[in-house]
């Protein structure tokens, strides 16, 4: 009796509506999906393939452990485990899988940067954009990230490009985040000598206040590529190439040794990549 | 002309500010308005003018409106009602570019916390408000090193702002607002942040700073004694309104009311009151025509022990005592000049009460006036102790 009044609107066509709506953004924006995907996977083999792995593994470690022996501060620690780090992946026989990992990894950063740090202004400075993004991103950050391995299937079909596209939606936020909250940061007085001054909009941004939320930007980065990082497993499920693939088919075939040595490999670059991008934040 | 005019500037916070303007019209006070319309009242219909060369001081305690009312000058917070006419032209008036044209070339801020920008270097910093202006570098940073110069930090050029005290820090706000050249500087508790000793040696630079520019300038301050210290006129302001306007002088002689007077009481006296405000008009006897006889009796008429003796030209001479006057019309001395004595204490009409205390307690005769020579005045015991005790006349338009 009392469910009936539960049951009185009946079962609503949400699912039906968003399948309804993917389905015509892909038939209306095919014309951009089509040549996105071709050309981002021409592009993201042809550094993989041609670029990455035409280095000699030897110089890309020595590069790596000189870039963070320089980031560190001139400290031999990360340098040191750079070095192993790397070296034990290479010997376990996963350097083509890491080069892809690395692309994956830093194209879907990049692009959240890029994407990101414009949204993050634009919210810094609009309450209403503020009140309309906000939201936006609580969405994109809670929803479980398989979820968006469905539409990036749908738009790119599969390979790296949705992996890319899939990573992007799960790592972007914390950029826009801190972005917006590093601008709002920026001391009242601060902001107040820059108009008095007679700054534009323009001088007021990027000779105050986006040097002054610098390192706050980069705190949202770190973790947008750490973020990417962590989907990297996740866009296996729909073909990206990588470390994550051989933790996906480990799985699969119950093979826990193999899982956890490509698991090490990511882990491994993860911490490299965190540790030399938080360096680069905390400067002299 | 008025180089800075505002007129009846208001600025009410909030969102019902309509309804807020009719009862501030309707005189309710500022507690009321807030009751019935859930609006601040910042500032109250402002109005004064300043003038070219002078330091205005805007003073009050916190809440009472004198931050807002300095941001309203250089429409860093949009007035709701009013006036602003810089050189006259009305500010408030002005589109987003001519107000921008405005702040670059005739108004600059310093501010209480600095307002420094800590990822840039010393010079850089004084450099900001030219390099907006799309300045060529050579020129910027030649006006930027000199402004540095003139605050005493022409070393520091490549030190960031973290890397210097407090009162340097300061210094460099001041050199970044003055290498503009702006006719007017706003400056906002520019000095509330620094410690006693730096604070005073900060506003003795100011003085002196100001004696070869000849900037106008609008000085925010909580600190009396400062406003005393700095301002040529200072306007007292409380819950939004302004209490009153004028010289020093005026303000501690005459309040306007209760809360000036109140606020005035504390004010140590002696450091601003001068010679001038305390001094009474000096019984004298001419050295060209009187002799003895007329001095004594006019000491008599007068009930004084001794008379000063200037001559034709009101040039002071010295002084006779009614011994040495009756002493010499017993010996027939016709002479004045025989029995003038000269060691009275003389102190300029401009010196400070402060110190005129030792002079006059070391001394028989009352401490006389001068300007230029000539005799203008003379201060005793009891009128220095009245105008301390806030009480008997004193002088303030002498």
């Amino acid at each position: 009796m009392l469910n009936s009044i539960l049951g009185f609107v009946p079962k609503l066509p949400i699912a039906e509506g968003t399948e309804w709506v993917t389905d015509k953004t892909k038939e209306t924006f095919s014309f951009l999906f089509e040549p996105i995907k071709e050309y981002l996977n021409v592009f993201m083999e042809f550094f993989t393939e041609d670029v990455l792995l035409a280095i000699p593994p030897v110089i890309f470690i020595l590069a790596i452990a000189v870039i963070a022996f320089f980031v560190s501060g001139k400290k031999f620690g990360l340098a040191a485990f750079s070095i192993v780090g790397l070296w034990l992946i290479y010997n376990q026989g996963h350097w083509e899988n890491l080069m892809y990992t690395v692309t994956l990894v830093l194209l879907a950063s990049i692009l959240s940067v890029i994407i990101g740090v414009p949204i993050g202004i634009l919210m810094s400075k609009s309450k209403i954009a503020n009140a309309i993004i906000t939201p936006i991103l609580d969405f994109m950050q809670t929803m479980p990230a398989f979820v968006y391995l469905i539409p990036a299937v749908a738009f790119f079909s599969i390979g790296m490009v949705p992996g890319v596209f899939a990573s992007l939606i799960f790592a972007t936020p914390p950029t826009v985040r801190f972005t917006n909250l590093g601008i709002r940061q920026v001391s009242n007085e601060l902001v107040e000598a820059a108009d008095a001054f007679g700054s534009t909009g323009a001088q007021k941004l990027f000779k105050v206040e986006l040097p002054m939320a610098k390192s706050t930007i980069m705190a949202g980065i770190n973790q947008t590529v750490m973020l990417a990082l962590s989907m990297v497993v996740i866009a296996s499920m729909i073909g990206a190439k990588g470390l994550g693939r051989e933790v996906l088919s480990s799985l699969q075939r119950a093979e826990v040794g193999t899982g956890f040595v490509a698991g090490l490999g990511i882990v491994i670059l993860a911490i490299i990549i965190d540790r030399i991008t938080q360096n680069m934040n905390k400067k002299k | 002309m008025s180089i800075i005019q505002v007129d009846k500037l208001t600025k009410v916070f909030g969102k019902n500010t309509k309804q807020a303007l009719k009862l501030l019209n309707e005189g309710k006070s500022k507690e009321a308005i807030l009751k019935e319309t859930g609006c601040t009242v910042g500032v109250n219909q402002a109005s004064f003018s300043v003038e070219p060369g002078e330091i205005f001081v805007i003073m009050g305690l916190s809440g009472s409106g004198k931050s807002t009312l300095v941001r309203l000058i250089n429409r860093l917070i949009e007035p709701t009602i009013g006036s602003i006419l810089i050189d006259g032209e009305d500010l408030s008036k002005m589109d987003q570019s001519a107000l921008r044209q405005v702040r670059r070339e005739k108004l600059s801020m310093v501010f209480q916390k600095f307002g420094l920008f800590p990822h840039r270097t010393i010079l850089k910093n004084a450099e900001y408000g030219l390099e907006i202006q799309n300045v060529p570098k050579e020129v910027r940073e030649k006006k930027a090193k000199e402004a540095l110069e003139l605050v005493g930090l022409g070393n520091y050029l490549e030190q960031y702002p973290g890397q210097l005290s407090g009162g340097m820090q300061q210094r460099v706000g001041l050199a970044r607002a003055l290498a503009n050249d702006p006719k007017v500087l706003l400056m906002d508790e520019a000095f509330s942040a620094l410690d006693p000793l730096i604070r005073k040696e900060m506003q003795d630079e100011l003085i002196d700073l100001q004696t070869t520019m000849q900037k106008t300038i609008v000085f925010i301050t909580h600190d009396l004694d400062e406003a005393l210290r700095l301002g040529d006129r200072i306007a007292l302001m409380k819950d939004g309104s302004i209490v009153q306007i004028g010289t020093p002088e005026e303000i501690l002689v005459h309040p306007a009311n209760d809360y000036v007077e109140k606020f005035v009481e504390d004010v140590d006296k002696s450091k601003v009151l001068t010679a001038q405000h305390i001094m009474k008009r000096p019984e004298t006897i001419n050295i060209e025509k009187h002799g003895p006889r007329v001095a004594l009796e006019r000491m008599r008429e007068e009930g004084l022990s001794s008379i000063f003796v200037v001559d034709g030209k009101r040039n002071l001479k010295g002084y006779i005592t009614a011994d040495d006057a009756s002493d010499a019309r017993k010996k027939d001395i016709r002479d004045l000049q025989q029995i003038i004595k000269t060691d009275m204490p003389t102190v300029d009409k401009d010196t400070a009460l402060h110190d005129i205390f030792s002079i006059i307690h070391d001394s028989q005769v009352p401490v006389t006036v001068v300007e230029e020579g000539k005799l203008v005045g003379v201060i005793v015991r009891g009128s220095v102790i009245a105008a301390l005790a806030g009480e008997g006349e004193v002088n303030v338009d002498a």
